[in-house]
């Protein structure tokens, strides 16, 4: 075992870097995939049919086609295209497109879901469509939404395991090298299974953080300004005022 | 002398020398793995949710970890680790396996949300009449904590099924597989990846929207 732990050691800094490349594709192509989503949700809940139609082929187009089939698509054809993407990019593209689609769905649900009145509320107010969106329907669609986006992110993580086929050292392709110099069991079960469920978690944890905050906004959940405060009345205060 | 390079010449000799290997792959691995692992995942799923919620405390909590971390973690990463850990398997009985496995994580939430969705007063009527603990499970709380989950278990198996791909990393000849077996070999990517993608439009979409009124149907009847 100890002679594994060496290897181990020797082989950090290596899986590191593929640590942090996973994470690159993982948040980078989150941030692609969020912003897809938004705008495809948005088309998708849209009440003219000139936004809805487009925005539903798209979206079933790339929740239909499987993520590995877009991702080698975009890695042999654009090429030929005249299109030389790094493999990077390619990969932050496909999860992006892929991950983005399924969010739009997401998107769209939870901005069905806020509940008539709101609606009414805006229309009663006067306000445009874009205020009554980015002031009232998106704030109460964004903190109903966070759980399942927060299930897409780890998917998304999970699906950037396959890279490595399309040429990027990510933490599994650096695996496969520290299986060589140990074992199966110690390089895939130990470590790799590890590295990635650690990796889940802060995902998690960083996703359930931003839920609270998302409620908190709303007024709903615990202010954190009445949990430190030392009385309750005084704490309620200090939260309207914020 | 610059000239635009725009190779997309569709040749439809490769498109139908292609075609029969991709159906072959289709047909005989990626459809036999998604069927055969949403058997498992099904059975094995609803085995989980019940230890969970029947198993003395110290055992529920370990197998709720275990899910859970199965299910966070990579399917390519689970599939790389059982093939080179059991080598005298072959690589679609690995996937048939770490593909059950993984999704019955998966279903051991749908069922449990099912199995909560049975009224309480179902699990008191069972105590008044003095059922046994198989006959509470067999008669009275399965049949209606699994009517929901129908639904449910035919969105993961068309997820699975567009997880199949991920076999190409312990090197079975599934359909994207044979299509860069066919790249490959011919230096032709774009027929081979584009009939893939039909493929797996035609077969899925069709598929959810038929899980879509099964959900409706179901939702009216309760």
């Amino acid at each position: 075992m100890d002679e594994k732990f060496a290897a181990l050691g020797e082989a950090m800094p290596r899986l590191l870097d593929g640590v942090l490349i996973t994470l690159e594709l993982t948040v980078l192509g989150a941030l692609a995939a969020f912003a897809i989503a938004v705008v495809l949700g948005l088309a998708a809940a849209h009440p003219s049919k000139a936004a809805r139609i487009p925005a539903r082929i798209i979206i079933e187009f790339f929740r239909g086609t499987s993520l590995v089939v877009q991702l080698f698509f975009l890695f042999y054809v654009l090429p030929l295209l005249g299109v030389d993407l790094s493999p990077v990019l390619v990969g932050i593209i496909g999860l992006g497109l892929n991950y983005g689609a399924y969010g739009a769905e997401v998107v769209r649900g939870s901005i069905n879901s806020v509940p008539t009145g709101q609606w009414e509320a805006t229309t009663a107010l006067s306000l445009g469509p874009v205020q009554r969106m980015y002031r009232v329907i998106f704030p109460q669609a964004w903190a109903l939404m966070i759980p399942s986006l927060s299930n897409l992110l780890i998917h998304l993580m999970k699906g950037t395991a396959i890279v490595s086929f399309i040429t990027i050292a990510d933490l599994t392709y650096h695996l496969d090298q520290l299986k060589r110099v140990t074992d199966t069991v110690f390089a895939y079960g130990l470590v790799g299974l590890l590295s990635y469920f650690i990796i889940a978690l802060v995902l998690t944890f960083l996703m359930d953080r931003l839920e609270g905050r998302a409620k908190r906004k709303l007024g709903q959940g615990i202010k954190l300004t009445k949990v430190l405060s030392p009385t309750p009345g005084t704490g309620e205060l200090a939260g309207e005022r914020r | 002398m610059i000239s635009i390079h725009t190779g997309i010449d569709w040749s439809w000799d490769s498109t139908w020398e292609v075609l029969p290997e991709l159906l072959t792959a289709f047909l005989k691995i990626t459809l036999v793995v998604t069927v055969l692992s949403t058997i498992i995942a099904a059975v094995l799923g609803l085995a989980i949710a019940m230890t969970i919620r029947m198993a003395p405390k110290p055992i529920s909590v370990a197998v709720k970890w275990i899910a859970n971390f199965i299910r966070m973690t990579p399917i390519v990463v689970q599939l790389l680790f059982a093939y080179y850990a059991f080598l005298s398997l072959d690589g679609v009985t690995i996937g048939v396996i770490i593909f059950g496995i993984h999704y019955s994580t998966y279903m051991s939430e749908v069922y449990r949300a099912g199995i909560d969705s049975v009224p309480k007063g179902q699990w008191e009527a069972t105590t008044a009449l003095s059922m046994s603990t198989g006959r509470t499970w067999m008669a009275v709380i399965i049949p209606q904590a699994v009517r929901a989950t129908v639904p449910a278990l035919g969105n993961y198996a068309v997820s699975m099924f567009k997880d199949t791909p991920f076999l190409l990393v312990i090197g079975v000849v599934e359909l994207v597989n044979a299509g860069l077996i066919f790249g490959g070999n011919t230096y032709r990517y774009v027929e081979p990846l584009t009939l893939i993608g039909i493929i797996f439009l035609l077969a899925s979409y069709p598929t959810s929207l038929l899980i879509g009124r099964l959900e409706k149907r179901l939702a009216f009847n309760t």
